[in-house]
């Protein structure tokens, strides 16, 4: 195992003291240095939002983009350079709302990445409007008379198009978070962990303590996690009745790279040796 | 001597098949072909028709007077008879009620019944065609085995031969030289441009009429080893096409103006990260959805500062099949080195039209990509962002030196890539970046110029009208005018010196474009304070012939 301390920055972080995030950031260094992954072999790609800092408070590959366009660019590199990591960071309002449509892609062309989503139910950068995760009803400095959308259930909608990996973690367990994180980064494909944070600043409902009392993890002995209908029921449970945490779903299938098999057989795309002149041949198909 | 010939019916009757046959067995016969295509936004029915226009000379551009009409139906009489030359003659098949004295009605349904294959209809014609033209059959068998499957091939050839015995020869043509040509279309070359230069990513969204170069690259994604992924819009294209560029890998995105208005937020993101990145707008009339399948130059305003904030860009508009392959390849040269943005403009009009020309040099191409290596990065630090005299930073591929990481980010940054509000940092990175435009400009091509030494009368126009204004100013020219025209292809920086030495002695100043407001004499007046006298704009969505420029010249101007 690497030491994490090599992925730390001395550059200042502007989360609020007592944010999720402060959790979740030393759990992704844990998690790449027990996979003993030097910084220049990952890339945190982020869209924009407080999760979306990541980049910028590690030692690593970084990427921070446009809001809801996390997902792109990461699929862009990953199919350019194989051999890197690629793993984004980005918010629930920029991976369920901004983003909603690429997450849908993203999953549907299974390149080989991982998601992790700071759900906080909120938005924080903006200051306190609701999310796509934001309870109906609930008010917020936007919602006066409260949210009047209901709220998407990420996982069971990830689940329901065909992700090979979902996953619920949250920031107040560190060392579920670290396994679910390193499991996610091995599994090959479009992994997505909907990691649930509490947002001290904006949410004044889902607070660490609601999580707390809610959340149980999954009893892998007598849960099978590749069965998708009982994966997607799973999904839909929320709420007083109890939250999963744990790998919901898992299932092996052909990655992007399968499917273009050149990729996956010969080099990196970035690696590919071609000169002008190996185009010439194409000329006969004008003659 | 030059012919034209006009095919035309509804959608799904195989007008393309015919207008295919009937350039290959031209072009193998040596003579020069341009063809061009006008059809609606339909898969069945409307009508739809291909000019194609022959010579033993180079032809630049369509043509409206006709020499034969090969008629799938009536409306296509309907609509072109009025267009046909005194000696011109109509091939259709005899079902059809056409009351004109040189109509050549052939049995062209019976000829297909004969060979059992319905969809032989069109070889028929293409045979009377053949006749027509006084042609004999050498070459011929071999484009029919090219084209189609063996039974196939079979058929239509035979259905070709059974249209041109029953034909009879209306024109006597000069023999042409031995074919040594390539026959490729604006967007066709614009693919081929691209995998000369070392394209490895094209992200796309279909649009019309851009499509057709993510379908020519995507014909040869095996055969190369690169990607091309039709994503599922315009703004996953360009943000994908950005991570694969960070990657390392020489990235390439097109798309229609609806497209490209998507992409726009992701231009700007270009702008703050310095990633290359070459885009295509191949133009169709607006705004909103406009005309799919049509033409327009539209589009020129909107790309020049499409993109919020202020970054540098270059912005080019090819101007026929070969100005789209070597300026393509250029692009991503240019796009890698200043690590820029570079904007290609084409439209309908050029990305469907075909034309006889030099098969491409490729030993004049070179793929250049400007990346530094471990030794060239100073410090413990790899800085991205580095300050430099030329205003570009020294950039790595991403792992692929222990120890360095690259950040990207669309926030203004320091010199690391960290997010950066300082008054001081935003000033330097604003001067870095737009310094680049002072390299462009040393990069920029004057724009091509034909015409007498001395013009009186200057026609300025851009891209695709490069073919109808040359061969406007050769018409105007053998009226003994003294006219010359100045053609631009580089368009942003603005190319001045060759304009500035015309347009300070012609007496008259006109523009011709294809679009309303006369975008490219705006840039002009916006860049030198050059004002045009008078112009001549089209913007019915069908590209201005020569014919129709020299007339309207006439009538508007002189």
């Amino acid at each position: 195992m690497l030491d994490p301390r090599i992925y730390d920055v001395k550059d200042e972080i502007s989360w609020c003291p007592g944010c999720g995030n402060y959790n979740i950031l030393p759990s992704l260094k844990q998690a790449l240095a027990e996979l003993e992954l030097q910084p220049h072999q990952v890339v945190i790609v982020s869209g924009i939002g407080q999760a979306a800092k990541t980049p910028h408070y590690m030692n690593a590959n970084g990427f921070n983009g446009l809001h809801g366009r996390a997902v792109p660019p990461a699929q862009g590199m990953k199919i350019a350079n194989k051999n890197l990591k690629v793993i984004i960071h980005s918010g629930d309002g920029d991976s369920y709302g901004e983003g909603g449509n690429h997450l849908l892609h993203g999953i549907r062309r299974n390149v080989d990445i991982t998601h992790i989503v700071h759900n906080n139910q909120i938005y924080g950068l903006t200051k306190g409007q609701a999310s796509p995760t934001t309870a109906l009803g609930q008010k917020t400095t936007m919602q006066f008379d409260g949210n009047t959308s209901d709220p998407i259930s990420p996982l069971a909608l990830a689940v329901s198009i065909g992700c090979g990996f979902v996953a619920r973690a949250f920031s107040g367990d560190k060392e579920h978070l670290v396994e679910i994180m390193k499991e996610a980064i091995n599994y090959k494909g479009y992994a997505l962990i909907d990691v649930l944070q509490p947002c001290i600043a904006f949410n004044k409902v889902n607070t660490f303590k609601w999580y707390k009392d809610r959340v149980y993890k999954i009893d892998d002995t007598s849960y099978d996690n590749s069965d998708r209908v009982a994966a997607f029921q799973k999904a839909l449970e929320w709420g007083d009745n109890g939250i999963p945490l744990g790998v919901l779903y898992r299932q092996e299938k052909s990655t992007y790279f399968d499917r273009v098999s050149y990729l996956e057989e010969g080099p990196a795309l970035v690696d590919r040796i071609w000169q002008p002149k190996d185009a010439e041949r194409f000329m006969e198909d004008f003659r | 001597m030059k012919y034209n010939v006009l095919i035309g019916g509804a959608a799904g009757l195989g007008i393309d098949t015919i207008s295919i046959l009937v350039e290959k067995i031209l072009k193998r016969k040596g003579f020069f072909i341009y063809s061009n295509k006008d059809y609606m936004s339909r898969v069945r029915g409307g009508h739809n028709f291909i000019q194609v226009r022959f010579g033993t000379e180079p032809i630049y551009s369509h043509w409206p007077e006709l020499d034969v009409i090969i008629a799938l139906d009536k409306e296509t009489v309907e609509f072109h008879a009025e267009r046909l030359c005194a000696a011109g003659v109509i091939i259709c098949d005899e079902s059809l009620k056409i009351e004109y004295s040189r109509t050549v009605k052939a049995p062209l349904a019976q000829m297909a019944a004969e060979v059992k294959n319905p969809r032989a209809l069109g070889s028929a014609a293409a045979g009377a065609l053949l006749k027509i033209f006084g042609q004999n059959l050498e070459l011929v068998k071999e484009v029919f085995i090219e084209k189609f499957e063996r039974e196939t091939a079979e058929s239509n050839y035979h259905a070709f031969q059974l249209g041109y015995e029953y034909a009879p020869k209306y024109f006597e043509i000069s023999a042409a030289n031995k074919d040594s040509h390539i026959l490729i279309n604006g967007n066709a070359a614009i693919a081929m441009g691209a995998l000369a230069g070392g394209v490895s990513f094209y992200a796309s969204y279909p649009m019309t009429p851009a499509t057709s170069i993510m379908t020519q690259l995507s014909m040869r994604q095996d055969d190369t080893g690169i990607v091309v992924e039709q994503v599922e819009d315009e703004i996953s294209a360009i943000n994908m096409a950005l991570g694969a560029s960070y990657a390392g890998v020489r990235a390439m995105t097109g798309t229609s103006g609806g497209g490209f208005a998507l992409m726009v937020e992701a231009l700007s993101l270009q702008g703050a990260m310095e990633l290359p990145l070459v885009v295509v707008n191949s133009q169709r009339p607006g705004p909103s959805t406009g005309i799919a399948t049509r033409t327009e130059q539209s589009d020129l305003d909107f790309v020049l500062t499409a993109g919020h904030g202020e970054f540098p860009r270059m912005v080019l508009a090819v101007r026929n099949p070969e100005d789209a392959f070597y300026q393509t390849a250029r692009a991503l040269n240019i796009a890698d080195q200043y690590q820029v943005l570079v904007i290609i403009l084409t439209d309908q009009y050029l990305a469907d039209a075909a034309q006889t020309i030099e098969p491409f040099d490729y030993s004049r191409i070179s793929i250049d990509r400007y990346f530094a290596e471990a030794k060239d990065i100073q410090g413990e630090r790899y800085k991205r962002y580095m300050p430099t005299e030329s205003g570009v930073s020294p950039r790595i591929i991403p792992g692929k030196i222990a120890g360095a990481v690259v950040l990207s980010d669309s926030h203004e940054h320091n010199e690391y890539g960290h997010i950066s509000e300082s008054a001081e940092i935003r000033t330097a990175m604003m001067n870095k970046r737009m310094k680049k435009l002072e390299l462009l400009a040393q990069e920029i091509q004057e724009p091509e110029y034909f015409g007498v030494e001395k013009p009186d009368m200057l026609l300025l126009g851009w891209g695709s009208m490069q073919g109808p204004m040359r061969e406007a100013v050769e018409l105007l020219m053998q009226e003994g005018k003294p006219v010359g025209a100045l053609v631009f292809g580089d368009l942003y920086p603005l190319p001045t010196k060759l304009l500035k030495k015309y347009a300070g002695t012609a007496k008259k100043l006109i523009n011709i474009e294809q679009n309303f407001t006369g975008q490219l004499a705006k840039l002009i007046r916006q860049e030198t304070g050059i004002f045009m006298n008078d112009s001549i704009l089209n913007y019915n969505g069908r590209q201005l012939d020569s014919y129709t420029i020299c007339s309207r010249l006439k009538k508007e101007v002189l």
